[in-house]
């Protein structure tokens, strides 16, 4: 076999490809080598991969604004703290994702019916509404405050977590390409064109975004005993939905790889910055969010595939120098 | 325990406050077609700038809520003419613009509430002024909610009049009609969007000055104003100032109903209860037109 063959015939996929699998080999040995607190912070960091790249799946390709990825996130918390006494961990992080799943259903079928901006002002107040009735019956049902979840070692949880990002990457990387991803996009190009092509609209936008929500709910599940302790307050917080917004936005939409991106860099300063300076890291983060819709909506991802435009454009021009010198 | 009659006219006070909200936002979305998320956090700021102004300055919170509202008029104007126009110039299409501008008013959400968090703290501070009692048949209320009252229904008069009879209001709803063929007939709407945004933004102070008025407020009292305010505005209809109000009344009297016969902690869940059975039934509002 023709070593320099192969490389020049496969050059894409092994361009993309080895980078991969060197990453995976490095992510999935770090527990043999790597601290506590790098295992924690990547289990971080993944975490806001999957919910941002799922919130981008649906909400970058289709321009509905979904608000509310705490509101699936928290479920699947409470997925967990209601579960881990009677099914075993792999089980329950897919009871989480399915419960998630019929959550978005519901919530789809009521007001994706309907166009513009409904949604998002349901999906913005569905969190503050999960959040209170959950708490509500925990002190009525339950007679508590709060749950306590069994702790489990950090490496479980890590391994669980890139199971789970791996699953969600590689489920949008198909659903980007098939004839679901396509019938996304041209919703959020012109949602009466794409209707008048004979997509069905409705069903693509119920049916996506509940899919994005199974994603959110898993991780949620592997992020509850990470705590060990969660309360409605907790569970439903406001940042697990407006954090993957500023990651998707960051990174830039209009890739597959912009969320994640994002995910990474915010996931890092997240973990390490905020812890000291929270409210000058929120702050912070208000005005990097205003400063890159107004001056990169693309993100970074646009940023980068601008730049590749100018460099192939600046090569022709040698080329075509080139061409008129001989 | 206080009577049904007491309960419902106090949900009307409250209302009152709630339609003044709702009337604010209604204009930013139904003009300039921002959904301004951020609209709480505009109340935050009015309501802890009359604490500072009126226990710090000694200044009357009325007369607070007139130095504020201009202030906050002009950060909103501000906020439209930069910020949201350019993201108009920028998006390919309208509905690519409502997406990003309600994306870019989370990032001025977040802004304004992490100023507040940093100037005044997370505990939650008081400015009562006409904090007593007043007698009327049979029901007994505080002077000051039935003065915030008064005066958000003095602003609403005012602002559908406005809306209805000027020269500058009738530009508005032609604006939010049609804004291309506004332009065409000689209205500037640049001028003009920033302007309802910039109302949008006094009314929303204005408001918060009311509510420092009556209630203990903090730095996180933003969001659950914002979730009030849309839910106000779904069941009024976007755009309908009489619409606002009418909903912001039935929306105090279903929360002074729930708060003192059931628990308080379930508001928020009617609430929800309402806007999911209103949005399946009639998604345009009471009053709204289409």
């Amino acid at each position: 076999m023709d070593i320099t063959r192969f490389i020049s015939t496969h050059r894409k996929l092994l361009l993309v490809g080895l980078p991969l699998l060197i990453i995976l080999v490095f992510l999935t040995t770090i527990p043999l080598y790597g601290g506590v607190y790098w295992i924690r912070l990547l289990t971080v960091i993944l975490m806001y991969v999957v919910l941002a790249a799922s919130w981008a799946m649906f909400s970058g390709s289709t321009g509905y604004m979904s608000l509310a990825p705490a509101a699936f996130f928290g479920t699947g918390m409470y997925t967990m703290a209601l579960l881990q006494d009677y099914l075993p961990f792999p089980v329950i992080i897919v009871v989480g994702g399915l419960v998630s799943f019929i959550l978005a259903l519901l919530v789809g079928l009521i007001t994706l019916r309907l166009r513009g901006m409904y949604f998002a002002i349901f999906t913005f107040g569905l969190v503050v509404f999960m959040s209170e009735v959950t708490s509500y019956a925990e002190g009525v049902i339950l007679k508590s405050r709060g749950q306590h979840i069994i702790p489990i070692d950090n490496a479980t949880i890590f391994y669980a977590m890139l199971i789970i990002t791996v699953v969600t990457l590689l489920a949008i990387y198909f659903i980007r390409r098939s004839r679901l991803g396509l019938s996304m996009l041209s919703i959020g190009g012109n949602e009466d064109a794409a209707e008048h092509m004979g997509i069905d609209t409705t069903r693509t936008k119920v049916l996506t975004f509940a899919i994005s929500a199974i994603f959110m709910g898993a991780a949620g599940v592997i992020t509850a005993p990470r705590l060990i302790y969660i309360n409605a307050d907790i569970a439903f917080s406001l940042t697990y939905s407006f954090m993957p917004i500023l990651m998707s936005i960051f990174g830039g939409m209009g890739q597959f790889y912009g969320p994640i991106v994002g995910a990474i860099v915010f996931g890092y300063l997240e973990k390490t910055l905020r812890a000291q300076f929270s409210t000058y890291f929120m702050l912070g983060f208000g005005i990097i969010m205003v400063m890159v819709i107004l001056f990169l909506p693309n993100g970074i991802a646009g940023l980068v595939s601008m730049l590749q435009d100018k460099i192939a454009k600046l090569r022709k021009g040698d080329e075509a120098e080139q061409h008129a010198n001989t | 325990m206080s009577g049904l009659p007491q309960i419902i006219v106090s949900g009307i006070l409250t209302g009152g406050i709630y339609g003044l909200l709702a009337m604010g936002l209604s204009l930013q979305y139904g003009v300039a077609r921002v959904l301004n998320i951020a609209h709480g956090e505009f109340v935050m700021l009015g309501a802890l700038l009359t604490y500072t102004l009126y226990t710090g300055w000694g200044i009357n919170p009325l007369v607070v809520a007139a130095i504020i509202g201009p202030l906050l008029f002009g950060l909103g104007f501000l906020l439209q003419i930069t910020l949201f126009r350019g993201l108009k110039a920028r998006a390919p299409v309208p509905a690519a613009f409502e997406g990003n501008a309600l994306l870019a008013a989370f990032g001025v959400l977040y802004i304004i509430s992490y100023i507040g968090l940093i100037r005044w703290g997370g505990v939650p501070r008081t400015a009562y002024y006409l904090n007593y009692v007043v007698e009327f048949a049979g029901m007994s209320f505080r002077l000051n909610r039935i003065v915030a009252f008064a005066v958000s229904i003095a602003i609403g008069v005012a602002i559908y009049l406005f809306l209805t009879r000027s020269r500058l209001g009738r530009a508005i709803r032609a604006t939010a009609e049609d804004p291309a063929t506004a332009g065409l007939m000689g209205v500037n709407t640049n001028i003009l969007l920033a302007l309802c945004f910039g109302l949008g933004a006094l009314l929303a102070g204005i408001a918060g000055s009311l509510t420092a008025m009556m209630t203990a407020v903090a730095s996180g009292i933003g969001f659950g104003n914002t979730v009030i305010a849309l839910i106000v505005v779904v069941l009024g209809g976007l755009g309908s100032v009489p619409g606002s109000f009418i909903a912001g009344i039935i929306i105090g009297i279903v929360a002074s109903l729930v708060a003192s016969l059931w628990q308080p902690i379930l508001v928020v869940p009617v609430y929800y209860g309402i806007l999911l059975v209103l949005l399946l039934a009639r998604p345009t509002g009471l009053l709204g037109k289409k």
